[in-house]
This record gives C-alpha cells, sequence and structure tokens, in this order.
C-alpha cells in the first residue's frame, strides 16, 4: 500500500488550508473547501500496470481518491462500461461517438455510487454511525444502499414530489425517509441547517469535500477504457456543476501523473432549459449564475441554485467547451433515441446530456469528426413517468395463432 | 426592528457558539452591519470588498432566497428570520 497522498483541504477562493476533517467551507471566507494532494508522490509508483493489474472497480485508482487505506463502504462500486455508439454515430452524423453507462452503475444504477462509497468510506474513518444526505432522488438511494450494506444507519430527505422509482429505490434499504414540502433547494438548505444540529456524516454538506471527489472515477475510467487516451469532448449533465469540474481535475491529474497525453479536452455541460442556470451563465459570457426556480422533468438535475455553477463555468469555458439546454419534449425524444439505437435506457439526465450534444454538434459547438464520450448518469427505469406517455403499449390480444397471423399481416412479416 | 438571525456552524466561532442572534436593522444590508457590530468579522465572511454577498453564501428571509427578493435592499420587518447558508451541492 503506497503512503495517502492527501495534503489537505484547501479553500476554492482564498486558498486557506485547512486539515482532513468532516469540514466543507472556510472559515475565513465561506469558499467551498476541496481536496488536495501530494501528486509528486505517486512519481514512478502509480503506472498504467499497477492500476490494469487491480480489479475493476472504481478503487483501482484509489490513490487519487481521498481515502485512508482501503475502502470500506462499497468496494465493488464502478468501473461501468465505455460504449463505442455505432448506431448512434450513424443518426447524429458524426464519426467517433461513446457512451459512458453509469446507468448500470453498482449497486444502485446511478454514478451516486461513486461518490458515495467514497463520502461513506471517508465517514466510517471519521468515526460516524450515521449518514444522511440532500437528494435529488439517485443520491438518497445510493446512500441508503451502501449505508445498509455497511451497516450504518441513516436518513435521507428529498423533495416530496419525487418519481416513485427514486423514492422506492431508497425506502427498500430500511432508510429513514423524509420528504421535504419544496423543491430541492429547500431541501439543500434545510439540510445544511439540519448538518449543524445533529452529529451525523452528511454527504453533501460536511463530508461534500470527499464525497465529489468520487466522481473523478468516472473520467478515469473513461481515460483507461479509451487505451489511455483522453477524449476531444467530453459532454457531462449538470445540476450543482460538480461533475463537470471533477472530470476536468481528473483528466488533468492523469497527464500530470504522465498516464495519458494532454489531447486539449474540452468539456461542455448539458441542462434542461426548465433549470439551466449555469447553461445560461455561458452562453451569456458571464461567470454570473443567477439561481432560478426549476421547472422540468429532469428531476435529477433540477438544482435552481447550483453550488458548483461558478467552476463549472469556468472549467467549460477555459476547456474551450459550451453548455446547452433542451426542452422536456427534446429530453423525452433523446432518452427513445438513445434506447432504440444502443439499447440503453437512461434516466432523464441521460436524455438531457444527449439532447444537447445532438443541439451542439448542429450548431457546430461540437465538432462531428472528433471523439466525443457522452456521461450517461441514471438509469430510465428509476424516472419511467416521464417517458410513460411517450412509448407504445403493448397490442393485447388472445394466445391464438390466428389473431397473431392477423397482427403480423398488418405489420407486414411474412412468416417462413 | 428587531430580526433573528440563524448562524451556520462555520461561523459560530465569531458569535462565541451562539447558533442565533437577534440583531435590529431595517433591510438585510442593516442586519449585516449590526451583525458586524455586534460579532467583528462576520461580513467579510458573507460579503465581498464590494460589500455584495458573495457568491456561494446564501442569504434567506423567511425560507426565501434573498436573491428573489432584492438582495441586500430587501425590506424587513419585526420578527422576521433570516439564515446564512453555505452553498451545498447534490445532483451531479
Amino acid at each position: 500500500m503506497t503512503e495517502s497522498i492527501v495534503r489537505a483541504l484547501k479553500c476554492r477562493e482564498c486558498g486557506q488550508e485547512y486539515p482532513i476533517e468532516p469540514t466543507h467551507v472556510c472559515e475565513f471566507c465561506f469558499g467551498p473547501l476541496e481536496v488536495v494532494y501530494d501528486y509528486e508522490k505517486l512519481e514512478g509508483v502509480f503506472t498504467r500496470e499497477l492500476i490494469e493489474s487491480r480489479p475493476q472497480t472504481m478503487w483501482r485508482y484509489k490513490e487519487l481518491l481521498p481515502i485512508d487505506g482501503e475502502p470500506t463502504v462499497g468496494a465493488q462500486n464502478g468501473y461501468t462500461p465505455l460504449v463505442r455508439a455505432k448506431r448512434l454515430e450513424k443518426v447524429l452524423g458524426v464519426k467517433e461517438l461513446y457512451i459512458k453507462n453509469d446507468s448500470v452503475c453498482y449497486p444502485t444504477l446511478s454514478f451516486k455510487d461513486r461518490v458515495v462509497s467514497v463520502a461513506l468510506s471517508k465517514a466510517v474513518e471519521f468515526g460516524f454511525t450515521t449518514v444522511a444526505c440532500a437528494s435529488t432522488g439517485n443520491l438518497a438511494g445510493s446512500v441508503a444502499a451502501n449505508a445498509a450494506a455497511a451497516g450504518l444507519e441513516s436518513y435521507v430527505f428529498i423533495p416530496h414530489d419525487l418519481e416513485q422509482g427514486k423514492v422506492l429505490g431508497a425506502g427498500i434499504f430500511g432508510t429513514n425517509i423524509i420528504g421535504i414540502k419544496g423543491a430541492y433547494d429547500d431541501v439543500n438548505r434545510l439540510c445544511s441547517e439540519v448538518a449543524g444540529k445533529y452529529g451525523w456524516a452528511f454527504v453533501n454538506v460536511n463530508v461534500r469535500p470527499f464525497y465529489a471527489e468520487g466522481s473523478k472515477s468516472l473520467a478515469y475510467e473513461v481515460m483507461e477504457q479509451l487505451g489511455w487516451k483522453a477524449p476531444k469532448h467530453v459532454v457531462v449533465p449538470m445540476a450543482s456543476g460538480s461533475l463537470c469540474t471533477k472530470v476536468d481535475k481528473a483528466i488533468k491529474e492523469f497527464i500530470k501523473l504522465g498516464l495519458i497525453e494532454d489531447n486539449s479536452t474540452a468539456v461542455y455541460g448539458a441542462q434542461a432549459t426548465g433549470c439551466s442556470p449555469i447553461a445560461k451563465s455561458v452562453k451569456d459570457g458571464t461567470d454570473m449564475i443567477h439561481p432560478v426556480r426549476a421547472d422540468t422533468i429532469a428531476k435529477s438535475l433540477a438544482i435552481g441554485n447550483p453550488a458548483d455553477g461558478y467552476y463549472a463555468n469556468r472549467v467549460i469555458k477555459e476547456s474551450g467547451g459550451w453548455a446547452e439546454d433542451i426542452s422536456d419534449e427534446e429530453v423525452v425524444a433523446a432518452m427513445k433515441l438513445l434506447a432504440e439505437t444502443e439499447g440503453i435506457f437512461a434516466e432523464t439526465a441521460g436524455g438531457v446530456t444527449l439532447g444537447c450534444a445532438m443541439k451542439m454538434i448542429e450548431s457546430g459547438k461540437l465538432p462531428r469528426d472528433e471523439s466525443i464520450v457522452l456521461c450517461i448518469t441514471g438509469n430510465g427505469l428509476k424516472t419511467q413517468e416521464a417517458i410513460v406517455d411517450a412509448i407504445s403499449k403493448p397490442r393485447i390480444i388472445n394466445a391464438s395463432l390466428k389473431e397473431f397471423d392477423v397482427l403480423a399481416e398488418a405489420d407486414g412479416v411474412a412468416d417462413a | 426592528m428587531s430580526v433573528t438571525v440563524r448562524i451556520p456552524t462555520p461561523l459560530r466561532k465569531l458569535t462565541g457558539g451562539s447558533d442565533e442572534i437577534t440583531v435590529d436593522g431595517t433591510t438585510v444590508g442593516d442586519v449585516i452591519e449590526s451583525l458586524e457590530s455586534a460579532h467583528p468579522g462576520l461580513k467579510e465572511r458573507i460579503c465581498d470588498d464590494a460589500g455584495e454577498i458573495r457568491r456561494f453564501v446564501n442569504v434567506y428571509v423567511n425560507d426565501e432566497d434573498v436573491r428573489f427578493l432584492e438582495g441586500r435592499a430587501t425590506a424587513l420587518k419585526d420578527g422576521d428570520e433570516l439564515s446564512i447558508v453555505p452553498a451545498i451541492a447534490g445532483g451531479c
């Protein structure tokens, strides 16, 4: 086991450093804290060969995740398929397109299993026995499941009107599930006050700096799966904007460690028009994020007051990317297209990612002749309400060959 | 005009551990000045050099984000409750 390279928590605004503790904001300027590392300690030690020799989980990159030693929660999580999307390439008229398919992430079918395994492993290290979160749904399920498997008590706070699939997908694990009358931003505000009062590890409040680092594993995997190469373009869904910044950080880390060449990767953000404060700021050419009241079927992205919006905006601009937003109808159409061309049933956020990518290909923001990776972060089985009216219903017949023959003839299907 | 301000954990070192403070003020900006008089150092945590509320700090009046009201100029009435909440994450 190599020595931990985690150096400190550092304020993203004023640069003040803090010891590794369950805390998330700077005492001096209130800026958000981020985990920083001493990368030089990994020189010559953290090699492609070492990584390739390890089990196929997100923990094959454990040196770059902020835990001490081995993970105690979610040791099997991550390492999802990177799919070459040949059929979708034809429809979109692009040369090289990949889907990073976190809709099949273990164990709860969203990329949140990555961040949660880091957050809960860290919570155990800190000595917490109860874990909690504010969630738009996927996080609630992931915290509940991973806490159950680790024998931790959990409280999950969600907006009261979430999709049934997400409510059930958390409740089944025996968690304490609290529905808040209000939008996610209201849940978030309550949770930051609850976190100050109860001695729990709130994954996206007091252990957030560690939690957020888990997202980097998605990008590490993409680079390894592309044959130790970063894509030219990567499109990510944005709610708080955190994933966008962590994908960028992961790519820069691999370059710094000599694991890949710099491919000048551009990062693109995707939002639903009904909640697009970050995309709007990019398109308006400003770094001011104006909070909005979210109204979209893409509930996992419905954060009107995005905590990392400013940083996501900066990553997008500095990397040479762009941001886009699409209507709820376009979200549904893109979910269907992804399913019908690639056999991948993504949640609404996946529709947002693909739909926005299509819009940026049309507008020329995304070039057709260079590699593009779309990050699909959640599973469509959890957001069935969004598409229930848009898909064809089964045609009901009796168990009679004659009746089927009539149906087949109407479809123009010839018998053998 | 007396209002109650809920103080988040990271700022309680400046308030001697108090999680709620009652101060006077007719606007949000006034209240921030009153907080500063009572507990020096609070204002620079909440506001930037230009006096604007920092972008990663959220101030709520009775559960409404002041960005949806009139920011620092938001008028207050007796008994209003202010919350100061650092921005946090969730979703992607």
